[in-house]
């Protein structure tokens, strides 16, 4: 297993396949049982890092890290020492000083997670959630997950990824893993929201939404962010949303077994509709949860055991 | 499995576990007054396979289906710092749960004790049944906790220098248990193989 969960990248086959059945029983456990907390991380410090704000991440490392019994630091940039010009390397620093094990960062740099994790500055493993318009591997991973719950096994399945690319970190921690996976990904977006070099990327890219869909077997809409819209990336949001919006119509195009993926949050009405939202293909309120139990899974692999080279530490406590 | 067992002697053949299983069945029987409320748990990995043959012949002495599940302990192992993280086992509990039932741990190897205090553990996380007992195909000795079992196929003493592997049809393709000379000299019984 990996030392730090940084990029969609670092996963290989069997390292994401192993993260994926470890978050399934992770959800047979806390699933309808009286007792949802595990003792497994008991005595082990988890700080969230967050430079930016990020409730629905940042809730979701806490409730897993809890579950898990590790004790948890809140650790955000505003009120705090980093936004009276604290650098990143002092913060590390510091929270090395306090004895933090794990370290979630969410940091508005592309990057930053890399930094921590490879400075030297601290000992703890890194959990990446969320750098810049870089990666976000736990949320691919948990879409991943929901995705593989519904259809089985992932391999050859066909995934459609529509929205702002270019800004969207989901995307290519998706794109990534997916493909690691098996599936084959079509990014659907204006030529103004995809990145620069995506014709690299291992996936298909398309301008259109209407013709990919009957073949589709998850369509995943990422959210446009309204700060976009006046940066003249479309001319307006309705022309986005008649054109890449998923309505019912598209909806019906879908095969009757597709599912549809949203990271959050939602702009109803924008990128998808209400009524799609709400059907009974959408599993976005399954999202949620699974992340808790994705975030569990990825806790428990880094943190819980031994480094794999400190076979001495097994020897000396004989 | 990827070791030469050629070195192994057979302890136990297909027979004599089937012979141990059957009569362990009755012994559960016999201690419980019957199968009802009886809750058999299989310990991962050769444990659930023992747990479903086990339910399989305590059903058919007292003619009612017992339920049956699988418990894995990982989570709550006190050697999970010693080593790198490990793959998550099934836990399944019977729907019906444990709360005021009988539970019958089965593993196949009881050695230091310490799976079973894990067990004993996990098992408070998932209700708090009336009572739990144990029924393991081997008991080897080497105890580091005050634990026992009810129910054993076949006390089997054996050296610390010495590896048991408990070999099932569901798993290894047949059914036997062999000893033999561990990989590495054991310096105490938590190291081997079985645990």
């Amino acid at each position: 297993m990996i030392r730090h969960l940084l990029s969609a990248a670092d996963l290989s086959r069997s390292d994401a396949t192993l993260l994926l059945d470890t978050t399934e029983e992770m959800l047979r456990l806390t699933e309808g049982r009286s007792v949802k907390k595990l003792p497994t991380l008991r005595g082990r410090t988890v700080v969230n890092l967050f430079f930016e704000d990020s409730t629905r991440t940042r809730t979701s490392f806490e409730l897993a890290a809890k579950r898990l019994s590790a004790d948890v630091i809140n650790f955000s940039a505003k009120g705090s020492s980093v936004s009276k010009g604290e650098s990143l390397k002092d913060t590390a620093l510091t929270l090395a000083a306090m004895g933090a094990d794990g370290v979630v960062v969410r940091h508005s740099a592309s990057g930053a997670p890399y930094r921590l994790a490879s400075s030297g500055w601290i000992d703890a493993r890194v959990l990446n959630a969320g750098d810049g318009t870089h990666e976000h591997p736990t949320q691919a991973l948990l879409d991943a997950f929901t995705m593989r719950r519904h259809l089985g096994d992932l391999d050859g399945r066909k995934i459609v990824i529509v929205g702002d690319v270019l800004h969207g970190r989901v995307a290519r921690s998706n794109v990534i893993l997916l493909n690691t996976l098996g599936a084959r990904v079509t990014l659907v977006a204006p030529p103004t929201l995809l990145p620069l070099g995506v014709e690299n990327w291992p996936c298909d890219v398309s301008y259109h939404l209407d013709p990919v869909l009957p073949d589709a077997d998850a369509v995943m809409m990422l959210r446009v962010q309204r700060e976009r819209m006046n940066a003249a990336f479309f001319p307006s949001a309705r022309e986005y949303s008649r054109r890449y919006g998923l309505d019912a119509r598209r909806f019906g195009l879908l095969s009757d077994e597709a599912i549809v993926l949203h990271p959050g949050p939602m702009n109803r009405g924008m990128e998808i509709t209400a009524d799609v939202a709400d059907s009974e293909r959408s599993v976005i309120v399954e999202q949620v949860s699974n992340g808790v139990c994705v975030r569990m899974a990825a806790l428990y692999l880094m943190l819980a055991g031994a480094d794999e080279t400190a076979d001495d530490v097994h020897e000396g406590a004989a | 499995m990827s070791r030469d067992l050629s070195d192994f002697r057979t302890v136990l053949s297909e027979d004599e576990i089937n012979r141990a299983l059957a009569r362990m069945a009755h012994e559960v029987v016999e201690r419980n007054k019957g199968a009802s409320d009886l809750v058999i748990l299989g310990i991962p990995s050769r444990g659930v396979p023992l747990a479903g043959r086990l339910a399989d012949r305590v059903s058919s002495v007292d003619g009612v289906d017992v339920p049956v599940g699988a418990l894995d302990v990982t989570m709550y192992r006190d050697d999970l710092r010693l080593r790198p993280a490990r793959a998550l086992e099934r836990t399944e509990i019977p729907p019906g749960g444990v709360d005021g039932k009988v539970v019958v741990f089965v593993d196949d190897v009881l050695f230091s004790g310490r799976t079973i205090r894990a067990a004993l553990t996990a098992l408070d996380d998932v209700g708090r049944p009336r009572a739990v007992r144990l029924a393991v195909l081997v008991d080897r000795g080497h105890r580091e906790l005050p634990i026992r079992a009810d129910h054993v196929g076949k006390n089997l003493p054996t050296s610390l220098r010495e590896s048991v592997k408990v070999l099932l049809s569901e798993t290894d393709g047949r059914d036997a248990v062999l000893v033999g000379a561990a990989d590495d000299v054991v310096h105490h019984a938590d190291a081997g193989e079985a645990r």
